[in-house]
């Protein structure tokens, strides 16, 4: 189970890491590996805006449909379109080319308040036992 | 909370494969193994799975008119069923709807019908109040014998190195006595993949012996024998447009709306036949339907469907899912009947999102055995 240090996680498992002027979002190693093969994921309209803690889009698995929550505020201004064709890219590579969205934050600051990946590893042990 | 559930005789072997349970009709299911159900979907299709259906319901029929009763019991022909041959029915309410699907083999001295886990107990229940005015034998064999099917292309040369006589002659359906590693199984040519297959039948005491050695073979002879868990058993049965009871089937649920009239002898009585006879001038306001999304989406049990026109509501989907062998997001739906032709374009809500999709042809998969 992979952990990437550079980003913040929630506890819902989406992770957000900083790109530039930019905070690119995805979901963790430990959600699309709990979630099973990803088969479809549903992204928000470029320009719309989202509070911390808003579904901004839903991953669907084999089984079932995930709602994915915001690691931050601020505005869509890129979603990773190649997901449309290869949703599976989330599986293969959560941290790199399977991430979801990317956000002009209105609230930079909220970053700094994500668990670490120490923190989210831990978060995740203590769910397995 | 697990405590409640049951566990197959395979439940240990499953662990060892690093398996992901589920609980499904009261059992602890494998879901899926560590390489996904994608990939276990894709490997039955290409390769050879081993899946195992213990917790399926197993009746052994006996008795003077064992023939007859099952006759009237099952919709289909078992008159006629030759002996070492199986054939798949339903057992209906007088009214027509459908108690469960199963599928009868007629073995040297017996019958054999395999039930739905979920129904097992309503199944013996009803088969046992049936047979009062019939000198037959009703034994429950659930729990002293297991049950693994074996899927995939290479499943017939496999058995043929495993088994002690070659399956090669024995016809899609038919029904052999073979040994494998000393155990006696037997054997039927039936599946519920699409694959030309097999499925094995044998005492529970040897469960961990026949699934060890078969991996073992496999090494041996080169041949991928992989585990395949229930997500893949359902999109395998999904797209040859096999019926999942509980989904396309159930007591509101008539033989004639699920497409299965071709599994009923209306030539002989059977439990329901009136019922469903009289139903024959009259159109059935809804008929099971495959649709596939031209948007992209993924549609789930329980989608409503709607007349692009109007906006009204003209059907359900019964199952839905991504269908990795034909790769588009399909559906079951019951659908009002006016809207059945082939090429008929719907609206599925999906979170409350209208997606495009049209009425096929079925089956999504045609089994490559036929």
């Amino acid at each position: 189970m992979n952990f990437d240090k550079d980003a913040r996680y929630l506890e819902s498992h989406e992770w957000a890491k900083k790109d530039g002027e930019l905070v690119a979002c995805g979901v963790s190693d430990y959600a699309q590996d709990s979630l099973g093969d990803i088969v479809f994921v549903e992204l928000p309209e470029l320009g719309s805006s989202f509070n911390k803690g808003d579904a901004f889009g839903v991953v669907e698995s084999v089984k079932a449909a995930s709602d994915v929550y915001m690691p931050i505020s601020g505005e869509i201004v890129e979603i990773n379109g190649d997901l449309e064709d290869s949703p599976e890219t989330v599986n293969s590579d959560p941290f790199g080319a399977g991430w979801l969205i990317k956000v002009k934050p209105s609230n930079p600051d909220e970053l700094e308040a994500l668990l670490s990946a120490d923190d989210y590893k831990r978060f995740t042990d203590g769910l397995d036992s | 909370m697990g405590s409640t559930l049951k566990q197959t005789p395979f439940y240990t072997v499953h662990k060892e494969k690093n398996a992901r349970f589920a609980p499904f009709a009261g059992w602890e299911m494998p879901i899926q193994y560590p390489s996904g159900a994608i990939a276990e979907h894709r490997h039955v299709r290409a390769h050879l799975g081993v899946f195992d259906t213990s917790h399926m319901g197993r009746f052994e029929l006996r008795g003077k008119d064992v023939v007859s009763f099952l006759d009237y019991a099952v919709s289909s022909d078992i008159l006629t069923l030759a002996e070492n041959a199986s054939r798949y029915g339903l057992l209906c309410r007088e009214d027509g709807g459908i108690i469960d699907d199963v599928f009868v083999y007629r073995l040297q001295d017996h019958f054999l019908v395999v039930v739905n886990a979920s129904n097992l107990e309503k199944d013996y229940r009803h088969l046992d109040a049936l047979r009062k005015d019939f000198d037959v034998q009703l034994l429950d064999r659930s729990t002293e014998t297991v049950m693994l099917a074996i899927q995939g292309p290479e499943a017939i040369p496999f058995l043929d190195t495993v088994g002690s006589a070659p399956l090669s002659g024995t016809p899609r359906f038919g029904a052999a006595y073979l040994k494998i590693d000393g155990v006696d199984v037997v054997v039927g040519r039936t599946g519920y993949t699409g694959e030309d297959g097999v499925e094995l039948f044998f005492g529970s005491e040897s469960a961990l012996q026949v699934w060890n050695y078969l991996f073992v073979e496999a090494e041996k002879h080169g041949t991928d024998l992989q585990p395949i868990g229930l997500a893949a058993r359902d999109s395998l049965r999904f797209e040859p447009g096999f019926p999942l009871y509980g989904h396309e089937l159930s007591e509101d649920i008539t033989p004639l709306e699920a497409r299965l009239k071709w599994a009923c002898e209306f030539d002989r009585n059977f439990v329901g036949r009136d019922a469903l006879r009289k139903r024959f001038d009259s159109a059935d306001p809804r008929k099971l339907a495959t649709i596939v999304l031209r948007d992209r989406g993924v549609p789930r049990e329980g989608c409503a469907v709607h007349d692009p026109s109007d906006g009204s509501e003209i059907g359900l989907v019964v199952t839905g899912m991504y269908a990795p062998s034909v790769d588009a997001y399909a559906a079951n739906v019951y659908l009002d009947s006016t809207f059945n032709k082939v090429g008929t374009m719907l609206e599925i809500d999906i979170r409350g999102k209208r997606k495009a999709a049209e009425v096929i042809k079925r089956p999504l998969y045609t089994p490559s055995y036929r």
